[in-house]
């Protein structure tokens, strides 16, 4: 029982036991994602719920992370009499890593929890089991629109964030630090690949997969009351943060480890 | 005879460790009211979900109309599932949608009826509960314990199923709303002709709306007959859950502790 060895073998095997019933649960939401009927309406109305209501978050966010980036790659590149590099650095940074990654985060601190909430008020006031009980499949309503939704919805918002991002790189950059108006402009848009643009919205995508997929899952497997669904929420958003993170640093390596 | 409604051989079901059915047998006929009475926790929700595949039974048969059901595939269980009709002990509403849409849930969504047929004989349906064509605009979480119980009836009824289950309809109501329960119960049940099992600790509901009563104990049928003859059923566990005494052979878990 003490044992540590025998401690880190159960925790792994535990752990692995939950990645596959993970993965099960991704495989069936996804075969529904391709079968008919498809539910238009449901989609477009979590679509609103996850874009609307996580603009202001993920544009605040964005913002402020640019602007304090724009403060920082000056004072640091100061140092080799090297300032220009501000708008092509903020740009890089913010749509290769920063936009995706915390939008993607804001977006699971909003969403993830939201939907596991949901989903797992549902499982406990058994209106999961009236579903199925009326016919119509839980994964199908429930789970498929909310995949479709954020995989869908999470590029656009990353493009806001990423734009916004820039902005607030130049507002510090243009307004505070003295760099020349056009000049910004002209750098950030000599710096900016289409590779660039491409992974930020890739990664985008997958991080909505991961929002919709770990809210899903915790909320959809939630059991015991209130507290269930309150630690279905937690898990919810913790697993969420973790996938992203990993997903994101597999996809950096990918993308941009050849180069 | 005919073939049974639903028959349940050796039906077990344990979730880790605890053993919650152990065995159950039961069978309930063609337009049979059949009525499960036990203690709160002795796996009544469980065997009713286990009928409906909600949940997988360990291990025993489960027929439903002559046909297994434990063994069935997706399309054959979608298939035997619109037979069903469920009124939920919560009444499980879908607080997301107007009460209106949960009543034509079964019929839009099971049966891909239009919205505004369906939502006719929605209102059709809250009529035949005792609720007026505007409760239907309502969303379920304005609603009493009550009412939302009469539309988890309308919404059980509005496929027309040819069986219906009940978990404990009269729970959590004033004595004079339960009686309002059993009567729409047995009279709607009477409409449609549908074979119904449902499930109560209430024994005034169960006097009511049972043509058979079976009581499940230790996860195991341990009496059934019909209900005139539960209060002579010579069974010790019976006589005291219909008296409610807590004196006798049924010890409540929390004497043990
Ligand atoms: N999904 C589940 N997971 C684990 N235990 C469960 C589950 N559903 C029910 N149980 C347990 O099974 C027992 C019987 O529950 P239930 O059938 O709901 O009782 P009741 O007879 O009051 O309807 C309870 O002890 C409950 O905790
Ligand atoms: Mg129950």
């Amino acid at each position: 029982m003490t044992n540590p060895l025998a401690i880190i073998g159960r925790v792994f095997l535990s752990a692995l036991a939950e990645i596959g019933r993970l993965s099960a649960f991704a495989a069936e939401a996804i075969s529904h994602i391709v079968r008919p009927p498809i539910y238009w309406r449901l989609i477009a109305q979590q679509m609103w719920l996850i874009g609307y209501n996580s603009l202001p978050v993920v544009g605040m966010t964005a913002l402020f992370t640019g602007a304090a980036l724009a403060q920082q790659i000056y004072v640091g590149g100061s140092r080799f009499n090297a300032e220009s590099v501000v708008p092509g650095v903020v740009v890089i940074a913010i749509v290769r890593e920063l936009g995706p990654v915390l939008g993607g985060l804001m977006v699971a601190g909003r969403v993830s929890s939201a939907m596991a909430a949901e989903l797992g008020t549902m499982r406990v006031t058994e209106q999961i089991d009236a579903l199925v009980t009326l016919s119509t499949d839980p994964f199908k309503y429930l789970i498929a629109p909310r995949l479709i939704a954020a995989v869908l919805t999470l590029p656009m918002l990353v493009i806001i964030a990423n734009i916004i991002g820039v902005l607030g790189g130049y507002i510090i950059g243009t307004g505070k630090l003295g760099l020349n108006e056009a000049t910004y402009l002209q750098v950030t848009s000599d710096f900016l690949e289409q590779s660039d643009v491409i992974s930020s919205l890739v990664k985008a995508a997958v991080f909505g997969f991961f929002v919709a997929l770990m809210g899903s899952y915790h909320g959809y497997n939630s059991r015991g009351g209130a507290q269930g669904v309150g630690k279905a929420t937690t898990n919810a958003v913790v697993s969420a943060f973790i996938a992203i993170l990993m997903s994101n640093l597999i996809i950096t390596v990918i993308v941009f480890g050849a180069d | 005879m005919s073939v049974p409604m639903i028959e349940l051989t050796g039906v077990h079901k344990g979730f880790g460790p605890k053993k919650v059915l152990q065995g159950i047998d039961l069978t309930v006929q063609h337009g049979e009211s059949m009525v499960i009475i036990g203690g709160s926790g002795t796996g009544k929700s469980v065997m009713l979900k286990c009928i409906l595949g909600l949940l997988k039974a360990d291990k025993g048969s489960i027929k439903v109309n002559g046909e297994e059901v434990t063994t069935m595939g997706r399309s054959d269980r979608k298939q035997v599932l619109s037979k069903f009709g469920m009124l939920f002990q919560g009444a499980a509403l879908f607080d997301s949608l107007p009460v209106w849409e949960n009543v034509a849930f079964g019929l839009i969504q099971g049966k891909g009826m239009s919205k505004k047929e369906a939502h006719e004989i929605a209102l059709e349906k809250l009529r035949r509960v005792g609720l007026t064509p505007d409760v239907g605009d309502l969303s379920p979480a304005e609603l009493s314990g009550g009412m939302q119980k009469r539309v988890g009836l309308a919404r059980a009824i509005a496929t027309e199923p040819e069986i219906i289950f009940f978990d404990e309809p009269t729970t959590g109501l004033d004595p004079i709303m339960a009686d309002v329960i059993n009567d729409l119960i047995v009279e709607c049940v009477k409409d449609l002709g549908a074979t119904t099992l449902s499930i109560t600790h209430d024994m005034a509901s169960a006097r009511k709306i049972a043509d058979r009563i079976a009581m499940l104990y230790h996860g195991e049928i341990i009496w059934e007959g019909a209900k005139d003859e539960i209060d002579h059923s010579g069974n010790e566990y019976v006589d005291q859950f219909i008296h409610g005494r807590a004196q006798g052979p049924i010890q409540m878990e929390v004497l043990k502790l």
